[in-house]
């Protein structure tokens, strides 16, 4: 049975459609409403607030705090400055993906590292002989995340974020408990996640909710989340790639430079988990790429004409495995992970792995599409990630807002 | 005299299964069953009026699903239920280790006694997933001639040790330590909580005269994951109608197939010419031919009952008696007029409907071996206890539940004792214990039924009361079950076959010895003519 999260009062009197999924234990909203098009809307363009709570949480304390994340996570916490929030990976020896998240930077001697999957055992596992304590703060603590154009002008009503910039985080306290309020989220747009003690979560949330009154704010679910995520080009573990814990085979496994994390390996720190395995890979190539795919709606239109049907698109994200063929031989190259009609691109995106050389700007291969009962296959392009990224997610500055997002 | 193609000793379900292979090639097959139902240990019979009990085997796993397919089982009426739960309730009447089909649910329950351990469960599982896939095809091979130079047998054996070979390093130490370790052992490996691998151990000692302690039990541990339900590996489930259904719709198949089946038709002995068999004698004196016999008895049975005496090397013979029976289990079957109610989760939930296991820590199941390898039963047995009315209401009459205790141990030889007059008081030690745990079981106890070793054996023929025809330890596996110059299925004399669990792969509700067996009857009568048309 899954348990409810610290806001779920608050989040059960909103939900009106009874649309609940199961999320890492918890339950969570898929959708507010009938329709989840208002909650996609909120997030772009007023704010919507969302209960992120089913995240693990982990707080890591102690002189060799620092040494510990440096040790497990890709990353270079090192160079972090205080208050300072990082999206790492972290990997086992041979370099293959165990997680995905953040990590936010306190001090030297303590951090917090959010997750997906529990990632105590790999944190306890590789501190021994290091002076530091792992504590398991998942239940404790509840979080919210509010994003969208209006957020700063919501929260500022709140705390001062106004200066608070991209990928930073204040500490701050909300009529008189303590909250972190970092710039993060999962949409690629401007926003904010807060984090309580969950005593505090229903307190919390009637001070957001009174707060975005003036400013359309919306309570929103999963189904929305998972539109702007592709948007923003953001993976997820179990969808677009899996979790090393529960593969039963290496095939089935990936490493960061794979799903498009090379980024987050900093080869310059001292040793971390897979950095050896890593390296190699790194000069010699990686098999597989991760891409974002643009599909050719003139080709879907005629498909669907020639059946004498109307276009017809994804109006929430769909997650699974729909191969991808080169254009010449039929061959299968690869496979999309997860796909979405783009209200604000106007595009029908996806996320996809590929063979590594099929994963150059411009290739162009067919991906198996349905068209009412008939499968075919239709042209999709690589294109540059993310699809989405409005200036308003790094700017600092009041006046973000009235800025479409494509401009 | 009347003659028939194939005979077969037993309407066990492996006797039911391999008549139904002989059947569906076309011969001319009966089966012979003592008892006056069909099934041996997969049985369930209504000893107490609306009340239907899985008498001995009470959940299934093993069974092959190509057996499943080929003989068009659920046509026939096999049906099982998921089992979504582990339950192992604690002394202090407040916890529980609840694992069930719910990952994160379970993740949470175990976190409670290690937030470490409960993280590794789903590793655990993938490597158990990873080694069964090396040890499986094993199940539905014929064990290799280990003497033989026979470039078909030396194929066997490479292949065996080429996918050892091959296998990742680290799944092969695996595997190493599997064969070798303790079950206690082998999960300290992996967990760190004192009452989850109480808990897990227990899959290592069931039909063994061993501890959890004991070296060996990590394979017997192996064993109980090999098994998969609708493509779910480690997955048990619930027979509709009891284990006896799953025996009913093998025999309904085998019907189907033209087989001839006659219960109360116990065989007396074989009917031979030289070292040929010719057919069987049954006990009511009536001779029926045969070109084969096969014996799904237990290896002791066939040998030194079945075959008159003189025909078998003495020498071999004289091994078999190296061969371990030793029973040391033992069922309480009960009749309630309420569903039980556990002190530390009470009322009706998951954990009753899964498998339920008194465990509580390691020194508590080797206290209990220690009674029972100085000839007594346990005071405070491991008990694993299913109550099937909760997913499946035709076994009582509604509101009413029957539960089903397996315990460990009740060794077949007490000592200066005699399990006649002992039976009660194990009973009373069943009952006793368990309602440690469910405080209002005695008073809704409509009726009970305790089987000893003793009983097992007298009533369903198996030796020593040894629920695999023999234990399933590393020492009588595969090419050395029972023994390694009967290990084939076939046997010193002409047209007498093993199909019993008593050979390789083994005991459980499996089918495999009975498929296998059948096979190799194929195999040998396929140039001759059949007997009949
Ligand atoms: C108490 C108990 C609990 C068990 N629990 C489980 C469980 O939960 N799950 C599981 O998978 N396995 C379990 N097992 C093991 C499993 O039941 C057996 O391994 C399996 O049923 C054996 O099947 P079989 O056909 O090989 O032999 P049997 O079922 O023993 O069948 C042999 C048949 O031969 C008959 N027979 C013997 N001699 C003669 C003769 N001379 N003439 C005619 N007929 C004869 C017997 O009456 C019997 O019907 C349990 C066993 C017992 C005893």
């Amino acid at each position: 049975m899954a348990i409810p999260s610290p806001f779920h009062e608050k989040t059960s009197a909103l939900c009106t459609s009874l649309k609940w999924k199961e999320w890492a234990g918890y339950y969570a909203v898929e959708r507010y409403q009938f329709n989840h098009d208002q909650e996609y809307f909120a997030f772009r363009e007023s704010a919507g607030l969302l209960d992120v709570s089913p995240l693990f949480k982990y707080e890591i304390r102690g002189k060799d705090a620092l040494k510990l994340m440096n040790r497990v996570l890709c990353r270079d916490v090192g160079r972090m400055k205080d208050n300072q929030v990082a999206y790492s990976c972290w990997t086992d020896e041979r370099g293959k993906v165990l997680d995905d998240g953040t990590v936010a930077r306190f001090s030297p001697e303590r951090f917090r590292l959010f997750s997906a999957h529990p990632s105590y055992y790999w944190l306890l596992q590789n501190a021994q002989r290091l002076d530091v304590e792992v504590q398991d703060i998942t239940v404790q603590t509840g979080a919210l995340a509010l994003q969208g154009p209006r957020s700063r002008a919501i929260l500022s009503q709140l705390a001062d974020v106004d200066k608070l910039r991209y990928f930073h985080q204040i500490q701050t306290k909300v009529d008189g408990f303590y909250v972190v309020i970092s710039r993060t989220g999962y949409t690629g747009d401007l926003g904010y996640e807060l984090w309580v003690e969950a005593e505090h979560a229903n307190k919390l949330y009637d001070a957001v909710w009174a707060a975005g009154k003036d400013y359309n704010i919306l309570p929103a679910g999963i189904l929305a989340l998972d539109m702007v995520r592709v948007e923003a080009g953001f993976i997820m573990v179990d969808v677009d790639f899996r979790s090393c814990t529960y593969c039963v085979t290496d095939d089935q496994m990936s490493t960061p430079y794979e799903i498009g994390l090379g980024w987050t390996v900093h080869m310059d720190k001292g040793p971390f988990i897979g950095k050896a395995a890593l390296e190699k890979e790194k000069r010699q190539g990686s098999a597989w790429s991760l891409v974002g795919l643009d599909i050719s709606l003139e080709e879907l239109e005629k498909l669907f004409d020639a059946r004498a049907l109307p276009l017809d698109l994804p109006c929430a994200t769909w997650r699974g495995v729909v191969p991808l063929f080169d254009s010449l031989t039929n061959r299968q190259v690869g496979y999309a992970t997860s796909g979405v009609w783009s209200p604000l691109l106007k595009r029908y995106i996806a996320l996809a792995t590929v063979q590594s050389r099929y994963a150059k700007l411009g290739t162009v291969m067919k991906m198996e599409a349905l068209i009412d009962t008939d499968r075919r296959h239709v042209s999709a392009r690589v294109v540059q990630k993310p699809f989405l990224d409005p200036a308003r997610k790094k700017s600092v500055g009041s006046d973000v807002a009235l800025v479409p997002a494509l401009v | 005299m009347k003659t028939y193609d194939a005979i077969i000793v037993g309407g066990g379900h492996n006797g039911l299964v391999a008549a139904g292979y002989l059947a569906r090639a076309g011969l001319k097959v009966l089966v012979c069953e003592k008892r006056y139902v069909l099934g041996g240990c997969s049985a369930t019979e209504e000893i107490y009026p609306g009340f239907k009990f899985s008498v001995c085997s009470y959940v299934v796993s093993l069974l092959r699903p190509e057996i499943i397919r080929d003989l068009e089982l659920p046509r026939h009426g096999l049906e099982i239920l998921p089992l979504p739960s582990t339950f192992c309730p604690q002394p202090d009447g407040k916890r529980s280790i609840l694992r069930t089909d719910d990952s994160m649910e379970s993740y949470r329950n175990v976190a409670q006694f290690s937030r470490r351990d409960a993280e590794v469960l789903p590793r655990f599982a993938r490597q158990m997933t990873r080694i069964c896939r090396f040890v499986k095809p094993i199940l539905s091979m014929v064990p290799p001639d280990m003497d033989s130079w026979n470039p078909n047998e030396l194929l066997k054996l490479l292949e065996l040790g080429r996918g050892f070979r091959t296998m990742d390093p680290e799944l092969r130490y695996d595997v190493i330590k599997l064969f070798t370790m303790s079950a206690v052992d082998y999960l300290e490996d992996w967990f760190e909580s004192p009452e989850l691998i109480a808990s897990m151990s227990v899959s290592g000692i069931i039909g063994t005269f061993l501890g959890v302690r004991s070296p060996g039990t990590a394979y017997v541990l192996l064993h109980h994951y090999m098994g998969e339900i609708d493509g779910v590996f480690r997955a048990w489930g619930l027979p509709v109608g009891g284990t006896g259904g799953i025996s009913l719709s093998i025999a309904r198949a085998a019907q189907a197939f033209g087989a001839e089946i006659r219960t109360e038709a116990g065989v007396k002995q074989l009917l031979l010419k030289g070292d040929q068999v010719r057919g069987v004698v049954l006990e009511n004196g009536e001779e029926i031919g045969a070109r084969a016999v096969l014996s799904s008895a237990d290896p002791f049975v066939t040998f030194k009952k079945l075959v008159p005496e003189g025909q078998l090397d003495p020498r071999l013979l004289d091994s078999l008696k190296h061969y371990k029976f030793r029973g040391s289990s033992g069922k309480v079957n009960m009749a309630v007029d309420r569903l039980p109610e556990f002190t530390c989760l009470p009322g009706m939930g998951k954990h009753l409907k899964g498998d339920i296991s008194i465990a509580p820590s390691v020194d508590y199941l080797e206290r209990a071996y220690d009674d029972a390898k100085y000839g007594n039963f346990s005071r405070r047995p491991f008990i694993n206890v299913v109550v099937p009315t909760v997913s499946d209401p035709s076994m009582a009459p509604p509101g009413k539940h029957v539960i089903s205790c397996f315990v460990q141990y009740a060794p077949y030889q007490l000592k200066d004792k005699s399990w006649d007059d002992e039976r009660e008081s194990f009973g009373d030690a069943v009952v006793d214990t368990l309602a440690e745990y469910i405080p209002g079981l005695k008073k809704s106890i409509l009726f009970r039924q305790v089987l000893t070793p003793l009983d097992m054996e007298r009533e369903f023929g198996i030796t020593e009361g040894n629920i695999f025809h023999g234990e399933l330890s590393l020492e009588q596996m595969f090419f050395l079950r029972p023994i390694a110059a009967w290990a084939r299925y076939r046997t010193p004399l002409q047209g007498l076959y093993q199909c019993g669990s008593g050979v390789h792969p083994g005991g459980g509700i499996m089918g495999a010895p009975g498929q296998i067996g059948a096979r190799e009857v194929l195999k040998d009568l396929k140039q001759k003519r059949p007997a009949h048309r």
